[in-house]
């Protein structure tokens, strides 16, 4: 089991930090992983983006650049890395932000209105922990335990008033991905 | 142990501060920024101080005081800053002084930028400064590695009183993998005896790195060359895959070095006779497991490394004509990948089995 995954987006829609939940509960189940942000320049305007790797076996190239999973947070980051996913692998569309953009037919695309399921379940900022959940019945390397397991221990002690919104929104991401798309 | 997630160069930084390190001085420059951040926050809560200096010519001659009042310090850096401190390093040579220094190589030559490159390897293991010496230089592939090599560099420096270089990548220093800090045992630091803190009433000692006199400085290179030599004899380190009846040895070290040891594995499953010397020194360069390798079965080497090729003259120092060497360059930031290296490797090893 290798899952490599591109998390993409603005900044803001808590790429990064979605990405370290994910490598962080791929760690707390015994799973090499690794985390790489994109750095430098690159980050000041445009896409912010990760690559994230779980895998149960020792993982040698760290950058998932030809990734089985990715998440598109938005319009240009879709655009720019639907190209380089696995034939196979699975495209999660922010369908809030997203729409009328050709998509390959070799891929699973699951579409999840992030933005709207947010607002909806009142924690408008938490669209990235929606996607997180969303995500959750197609990942083989974390389950839903671990992921709970790692928001908590992500979230600083300062804030332990978003512990429960984020929780939340993974639970709204789970119950959307089990509506068809 | 606790595992934590955590970028390499916090990693690194954390290491030096478990193996002693109580002063950094610092000049801030990506990729290695988070050495700095980390030092800056973290050193003042062990009783250590970090220092930001006005650039890293300054950064490195701070250190050179520091490490000659005997303090376990060290410094972070990227390319023109490494560049910059080449002349420090050269005193620090000649000063006989134990330091680690911290390369996170950017995409050199010039300014370049941020990307992952292997292009420092002839800076990092032929002195980079002026004159004749040498530095240790310590390649780590992970971040466990890279903090598991923070105490040995700490040790290598003190024990045979000269530089340590630990080589990195963007990738190295920006990737976050899981880490357990090992205990390390900094309360029987063996005395640094030379170290100028002050007469007390003792001996005089002299922190001296320049000799006018010819006779004195003829023997003091002389004195030097023997511990390069001896370095050179005992503190080859290396991690090595299957070279017992390999027809094709891989030699990659770092970021590309991780990658070789997967497509290694993948092409040892497809049945091909492959083995794979990954240096953990650059410097002492691991001559041993190269020359072990033609006694068995090595019949030609593939060097893969993220610039024009640079390691592969080492390698082919050490083959010294006995067996073809090959090259396999990613330029301009770009990482290998598992598929292409496995596809370079079934090539080389049909090549290298016709040819034998």
């Amino acid at each position: 089991m290798m899952e490599r995954m591109r998390l993409a987006g603005f900044g803001g829609q808590g790429i990064m930090f979605l990405g370290k939940v994910l490598a962080h509960a791929g760690m707390l189940g015994n799973k090499h992983v690794t985390w790489i942000p994109s750095y430098g320049p690159e980050m000041r305007g445009g896409t912010a983006n990760c690559s994230v790797i779980i895998s149960d076996v020792e993982i040698g190239e760290p950058v998932a650049s030809r990734p089985d999973i990715l998440v598109a947070m938005n319009e240009v980051s879709l655009r720019k890395f639907q190209p380089v996913v696995r034939p196979g692998g699975i495209i999660f569309v922010n369908s809030s932000l997203i729409s009328g953009v050709p998509m390959r037919d070799d891929v699973t695309v699951v579409t999840v209105p992030v933005n709207d399921l947010a607002r909806s379940a009142g924690v408008p900022g938490a669209i990235n922990m929606v996607m997180l959940g969303a995500m959750l019945p197609y990942l083989k390397g974390v389950d839903r335990h671990l992921i709970e397991e790692a928001v908590r221990e992500n979230v600083p002690a300062s804030r332990q008033h978003m512990l429960d919104g984020n929780l939340a929104a993974v639970a709204v991401g789970v119950d959307a991905a089990h509506v068809p798309a | 142990m606790q595992k934590l997630l955590v970028k390499g160069n916090e990693a690194i930084s954390e290491a030096a501060i478990q193996a002693g390190c109580k002063l950094f001085f610092g000049y801030p420059i990506t990729p290695s920024n988070e050495i700095i951040e980390y030092m800056a926050r973290r050193l003042p809560e062990v009783g250590g101080h970090m220092v930001q200096a006005e650039s890293e010519v300054s950064s490195i001659y701070m250190l050179l005081g520091a490490a000659g009042a005997g303090e376990r310090c060290m410094t972070g850096t990227s390319g023109c800053g490494f560049s910059l401190m080449q002349e420090g390093m050269s005193f620090l040579a000649a000063y006989e002084l134990p330091v680690v220094i911290v390369d996170v190589a950017r995409l050199g030559p010039a300014l370049g930028n941020l990307d992952p490159s292997q292009g420092d390897y002839f800076q990092w293991t032929r002195g980079g400064g002026h004159g004749d010496y040498y530095n240790f230089v310590l390649a780590p592939s992970g971040v466990q590695e890279a903090a598991d090599l923070m105490g040995l560099a700490f040790d290598l420096a003190d024990q045979y009183r000269m530089p340590a270089v630990v080589a990195m990548d963007g990738v190295l220093g920006q990737m976050m993998e899981p880490v357990t800090f090992r205990q390390t045992d900094t309360a029987h630091l063996p005395p640094k005896t030379w170290a100028a803190r002050g007469k007390k009433g003792g001996p005089k000692h002299d922190v001296v790195g320049y000799i006018l006199d010819p006779v004195k400085a003829e023997r003091s290179d002389i004195q030097r060359a023997a511990r390069y030599d001896q370095i050179r004899a005992t503190e080859q380190r290396w991690e090595e895959i299957a070279l017992d009846d390999a027809d094709l040895v891989v030699v990659s070290f770092g970021t590309a070095g991780r990658v070789a040891r997967a497509a290694v594995r993948e092409a040892r499953q497809q049945g091909i006779k492959v083995g794979l010397i990954r240096p953990i020194t650059l410097w002492p360069f691991p001559t041993n497991p190269i020359a072990t390798a033609l006694t068995q079965n090595a019949k030609g080497f593939m060097v893969a490394e993220m610039n024009m090729g640079q390691m592969v003259e080492d390698v082919r120092l050490a083959v010294n004509g006995r067996a073809p060497v090959y090259l396999h360059r990613n330029m301009g930031g770009s990482m290998p990948t598992t598929e292409e290296l496995v596809a370079r490797i079934r090539t080389l090893a049909g090549e290298v089995s016709v040819h034998a």
